[in-house]
């Protein structure tokens, strides 16, 4: 394994450390505090051509490797945990099951769109009764001659509402299990297609999170991606590329609380001497700053596993497990070096301690991540 | 289609160099590099004249090899071409001989329009911009805060002086010499980052120029530098007793002999 970062992983990474620093830092207290979108960051990010970085110049993307796009949900992250998941789910969950199943047809359409940042993409497979067991949908798509007619809800959507393009999965033939669900292709503003109340959240409160209602929406056979029956398949191999996103963003946020905490501890003075003279303040951010190192290696070694083509499933689900949970310690030990101060909201590692939470349960809880870790140990 | 030229500099991250207290010199060592601020200013308004009017960009600099770094982050923000003086023979240069090498460089690449940042923040001279215009025998504005239109033969910038501002129209070819503040530089980008590393660096060394060996490097330069000090700054202070009506007269009156305030 080597994880020297390239010359060009290297300017990349320049470029999101700036534009996370210039642009998104500002802005971070604030969407959080005003649980609002931030629109404005997705447009800057188009700026910098950054919607569409592991996808190729043919479809409109950058061309460049999944460590690159990787690098930007980290340092997105490091100041602002919302935008670093807009940016993964529009990539990892929304954009990747097109340019992976779709047609020529579907790419041609789609793609160049999202990578540029005209259209915003999501992904839907959550519903109010299939989580973890998201074998258990109930949402259908029903044959109507050429069209499918779709019906249900799904819930905790990133960038609902905000998205123009939506990755959504539903039972196609009930009888058949996981081989009876397919995913489809739905745009924002058709008929029946409906977004609901915005969930009040803990954590990556700029994040738009919401349900999205299907009354009934007409889908024509183009909107099908890939076969009919192999949603299921789709929607598991997206997760597992998904995760490295979020693993990133859980590195992120560490990164970014100890980033916080280092200047604090060296400037705030107790018993006459600055807190970073003692020696517990000294051995708890060795320990941070050892095990956000050690995710970091997890999380670049997903990447690395997938932009060569190997298998990176359990890959994926270890760096993801590891990444949350130092997230979560380490930010709780943020707050704690930075006492009083840091549980109020003048400073951000409060912010960071509730948007790492979050890394543990979404795009598969912990539990999910040690399923897969000891399912391939024990097959 | 206009030819523009930017002349950059990779210097030290200003704020991040401290000084060595025993020595009093400057410790570069771990230092990073970046794009001279003024000089980036200047790349930021090449980058919107071709936007605006169409035009190539070509980056000149001359520097060690490692300014190829600096040169890469260039066409990562979209420059057309980027050339690199290097030759051991170049060392030592003050702005003397390096005003000499760059234009013998300019002549070999040819120019429409030349932008130099005001000045570079290590060395602070502000003049490397005004001498290379006057060895190639071309017009120049220094202290560009605004280009204002670019024209078929001439170019109409807003120069900016301390107290007030002056919008001059200057025949083309010529050098302008531009401020850091004049423009929010654009970030890289991810596309132009990915081709940067398709792009060459065009390579200039002295066999290349046919310039005088007594012009250019530490030959070429008339500067020496005999000594350097860091200098004291002693407040000096004086006391009148005079009315408050006397004493805001006093006072407007040094402000405006030392320039702070206009009227």
């Amino acid at each position: 394994m080597d994880f020297m970062l390239t010359e060009q992983q290297k300017m990349m990474k320049k470029l999101f450390s700036e534009f996370a620093e210039k642009e998104v830092k500002p802005l971070a207290a604030e969407i959080d505090e005003q649980e609002r979108f931030p629109r404005e960051n997705v447009e800057k990010m188009a700026a910098c051509k950054m919607l569409g970085i592991p996808y190729s110049r043919e479809y409109g993307g950058a061309g460049a490797d999944y460590l690159s796009y990787i690098l930007a949900v980290e340092e997105l992250s490091k100041k602002c945990a919302t935008t670093g998941v807009v940016l993964s789910a529009h990539t990892s969950l929304g954009t990747w099951p097109i340019a992976q199943f779709g047609t020529e047809a579907q790419k041609q359409k789609y793609l160049p769109d999202l990578c540029t940042g005209k259209k915003l993409a999501a992904f839907g497979l959550t519903e109010p009764n299939a989580g973890t067991d998201a074998a258990g949908q109930q949402t259908t798509a029903v044959k109507d001659g050429d069209d499918y007619i779709l019906n249900g809800t799904k819930i905790f959507i990133t960038n609902a509402g905000e998205a123009d393009v939506y990755i959504i999965f539903a039972m196609t033939d009930k009888s058949q299990g996981t081989r009876g669900i397919s995913a489809f292709i739905v745009e924002k503003g058709m008929p029946g297609f409906t977004v609901g109340q915005h969930e009040k959240k803990l954590g990556i409160r700029g994040s738009a999170t919401s349900e999205l209602i299907f009354n009934n929406v007409r889908l024509s056979k183009d909107q099908l991606l890939g076969q009919e029956g192999k949603g299921f398949k789709i929607a598991m191999m997206t997760l597992d590329g998904g995760r490295i996103g979020i693993a990133a963003q859980a590195l992120g946020i560490a990164q970014g609380a100890i980033d916080e905490t280092v200047p604090y501890v060296k400037a705030r003075k107790q018993f006459g001497r600055p807190i970073a003279k003692f020696q517990n303040t000294q051995f708890q951010l060795a320990d941070m700053q050892t095990k956000v190192d050690a995710a970091r290696w997890l999380v670049y070694d997903a990447a690395m596993k997938k932009e060569k083509g190997l298998p990176y499933s359990v890959e994926a689900a270890k760096a993801k497990l590891f990444a949350a949970e130092v997230a979560m310690e380490v930010t709780t030990k943020a707050i704690q070096l930075l006492g009083g101060y840091g549980y109020t909201r003048d400073y951000p590692v409060e912010r960071m301690f509730r948007d790492a939470k979050i890394t543990e349960i979404y795009e598969g809880t912990s539990e999910v991540q040690r399923m897969v870790i000891s399912g391939a140990m024990l097959k | 289609m206009k030819k523009i030229v930017v002349l950059v500099k990779q210097v030290p991250d200003s704020t991040e160099i401290r000084v060595d207290k025993v020595t009093g010199t400057l410790i570069r060592a771990g230092v990073p590099s970046i794009i001279n601020p003024d000089d980036l200013a200047g790349v930021e308004a090449a980058l919107q004249l071709k936007e605006k009017y169409g035009a190539t960009v070509d980056i000149i600099t001359m520097g060690p090899p490692q300014a190829t770094e600096m040169l890469k982050e260039l066409y990562a923000r979209g420059v057309d071409n980027c050339i690199l003086i290097t030759d051991r023979k170049f060392a030592g240069a003050d702005t003397c001989a390096t005003s000499s090498t760059l234009a013998a460089a300019l002549e070999k690449n040819g120019f429409d329009l030349i932008i130099a940042g005001r000045q570079a923040i290590d060395g602070d001279t502000a003049q490397v911009g005004p001498q290379t215009a006057e060895r190639l025998n071309i017009p120049q504005v220094t202290y560009v805060d605004e280009i204002i239109d670019l024209k078929e033969n001439s170019v109409v910038v807003k120069k900016s002086l301390e107290d007030s501002e002056e919008i001059l129209e200057a025949n083309l070819p010529c050098v302008l010499t531009t401020l850091s503040g004049m423009n929010e530089p654009r970030y890289m980008n991810c596309n132009d980052i990915v081709d940067s590393f398709n792009k060459e660096v065009k390579i200039l060394t002295f066999d290349d120029l046919g310039i005088e060996e007594s012009k250019v490097g530490l030959a070429g330069s008339p500067t020496k530098v005999h000594h350097t000090f860091t200098k004291e700054v002693s407040a000096q202070t004086e006391t009148f007793n005079v009315s408050a009506q006397e004493a805001a007269e006093m006072i407007a009156k040094t402000l405006k002999e030392k320039q702070i305030i206009t009227k």
